[in-house]
């Protein structure tokens, strides 16, 4: 779905604030993929976000996305339709006054035609649960559900693939958790390849697999299990890990018997009262 | 200082089709230099409250006394009382405006009409506690710092006001992980230096677990809970009742408890379950 190849981004290349924010980025991201990105901020995650759409370009290094180049300007209106992204502030993204008309923004734009606007808008509410609410303002919205509303607005355009950048960054805990129902449920039952970036580790171990950057370069790659079993790298470079994770390498660092690799409270109950 | 809180409630736009009860007859006391957590679900009425603390909302009914003065009586100079008790909102950052870091500083300490050899004192001091102090940054624009720095720099502006109860509502919300605990580092060295009280409200159990003395928790406009962090986090049946959730390695604790190993549930950080887990497995291998 989305290959990178040695993918560099320079901003403001030859000005004095000139900053390498991507270091040769080789990854890969499968059809049907739900891949989770870490790492602090300025590590690159935006930036390398940005280029699976096309808001920025490869300095040097290729990205295609579904074997086509985006440094291509022919392929630009077929990519921003294949991969649609999702921000963190949800009150920066919704356009109109009704929610099924901020829905229906995007399909307009399209040139599609208004039948089938209309049954895209209901279909992608109805996928975020927000039918209800297809005739409210949006702004009276709660944060989780505006939030949601700006997938729909996505999801309407009929996407391959959604790219969201720290989605629930601004959410409540109730509100985080709608978000992430929502998107599990589009990955798995859709299938649409989702990349996520977060700071919040009890979502990045919902994932399939986690990307760790650091500094503008991967660190780390694998499957939760794999990249949170690595306690010490993750703190060493200022990220959390679930708190029974830390656990279960503190009691192994004691001597139990016990994998480094448990990511849930049910895991380490098993283990330790089987 | 104190802050003594009885039967406040309030109503929104009373007599209105819009009318609203955001605060229910609520009551508590927090004492001179405690570290106070304050939780709940959005809409439970944490804003709300908070404003009240200071004055910017009046209670419908009841009565807010902060060191012994009553907010509501005409008599109190309400000026005054938002100098001592400084309120940092949610997204600070939003709020700077000023075209240097120094000035975004000294923005408050000057409208307190201080001579500018306080108010340089004062910047200075605000800047140092949240680590802006490099002189290098006095001269640039608070809009080209990072978020956490921005985050920072609104704390020092409220800092400089010298409060003697500090609130904070969601500090730490939309930061990654370093930038999260370098704040609450902070936070919690101001506490204990400066012998300030800190109300700090969150989303985090873990954070709040790990800093506070005793936490109030708010629910549908009426104090749920109150009490120690231990003592609030023993009753996981009711926050998940009302939708709030425990720390992790407590929720862990109740379980194992419950699948018969003999371990003390009011845990609060993974440093004590692990210390609690070892005891209750050692202990098994000499029965």
């Amino acid at each position: 779905m989305i290959v990178t190849e040695k993918l560099c981004h320079h901003y403001n290349r030859g000005t004095d604030n000139e900053v390498l924010a991507l270091k040769g980025i080789n990854i890969s991201i499968k059809k049907g993929e739900f891949v989770a990105i870490l790492g602090h901020n300025g590590s690159g995650k935006s930036t390398l976000a940005k280029h699976f759409n096309c808001l920025l370009l490869p300095s040097s290094g290729v990205v295609y996305v579904k074997n086509m180049n985006t440094a291509d300007e022919d392929n630009l209106w077929n990519l921003r339709q294949t991969v649609g992204m999702v921000f963190q502030n949800p009150d920066n993204q919704l356009v109109a006054t009704i929610v099924e008309e901020d829905v229906a923004f995007g399909p307009e734009n399209l040139g599609i035609e208004p039948k089938k606007i209309r049954q895209r808008v209901d279909e992608a509410l109805k996928a975020v649960g927000m039918e209800e609410f297809s005739k409210h303002a949006p702004h009276l919205l709660s944060g989780g559900q505006k939030q949601r509303v700006a997938i729909a607005g996505v999801l309407a355009m009929e996407p391959e693939c959604i790219v969201l950048d720290e989605p629930t960054a601004m959410l409540d805990p109730a509100g985080r958790k709608e978000v992430m129902r929502t998107i599990k449920k589009l990955n798995r039952e859709k299938g649409i390849t989702v990349v996520h970036i977060t700071h919040f580790m009890d979502e990045a171990v919902e994932a399939d697999r986690i990307i760790v950057m650091e500094a503008g370069k991967v660190v780390m790659e694998g499957t939760p299990a794999e990249v949170f079993s690595q306690v010490e790298k993750l703190k060493a470079i200022g990220l959390d890990v679930p708190q029974v994770t830390e656990l279960a390498y503190l009691l192994r660092k004691e001597g139990v018997d016990i994998e480094p690799n448990i990511l849930t409270i049910e895991e380490m109950v098993m283990k330790l009262c089987p | 200082m104190s802050i003594i809180v009885k039967d406040l409630t309030h109503i929104y736009m009373e007599g209105t089709p819009f009318q609203s009860t955001a605060l229910k007859n609520v009551s508590f006391e927090i004492k001179q230099g405690e570290f106070v957590g304050l939780i709940g679900h959005t809409g439970s009425g944490k804003s709300t409250l908070i404003q009240h603390l200071n004055g910017l909302l009046k209670p419908t009914k009841g009565q807010i006394i902060v060191n012994g003065l009553d907010l509501s009586a005409k008599s109190t100079d309400l000026k005054k009382i938002r100098q001592k008790v400084g309120l940092v909102f949610q997204y600070p950052e939003h709020q700077l405006f000023e075209e240097n870091v120094y000035r975004e500083v000294a923005f408050g300490p000057r409208n307190m009409g201080l001579d500018e050899k306080e108010v340089d004192r004062r910047v200075k001091k605000a800047l140092a506690m949240v680590k802006l102090n490099q002189k290098e940054l006095y001269d640039r624009s608070p809009f080209s710092l990072s978020g956490g720095q921005m985050r920072r720099l609104a704390i020092a502006g409220v800092l400089a006001m010298e409060p003697e109860i500090l609130i904070l509502d969601e500090p730490t919300a939309g930061l990654d992980p370093r930038a999260r605990d370098e704040i609450l580092q902070e936070i919690k060295d101001l506490h204990d230096k400066l012998n300030i009280t800190v109300i700090l409200v969150s989303h985090s159990m873990e954070d709040i677990a790990r800093l506070v003395d005793k936490l109030i928790v708010m629910h549908r406009g009426q104090v749920a809970l109150q009490g120690t962090a231990r003592e609030v986090f023993s009753q996981p049946e009711i926050l998940k009742k009302i939708g709030l959730d425990v720390p992790q390695v407590t929720e862990l604790m109740h379980k194992l408890k419950e699948r018969g190993l003999k371990v003390r549930t009011d845990v609060l950080t993974v440093e004590e379950s692990k210390q609690e887990i070892l005891k209750a497995l050692r202990g098994n291998d000499h029965d």
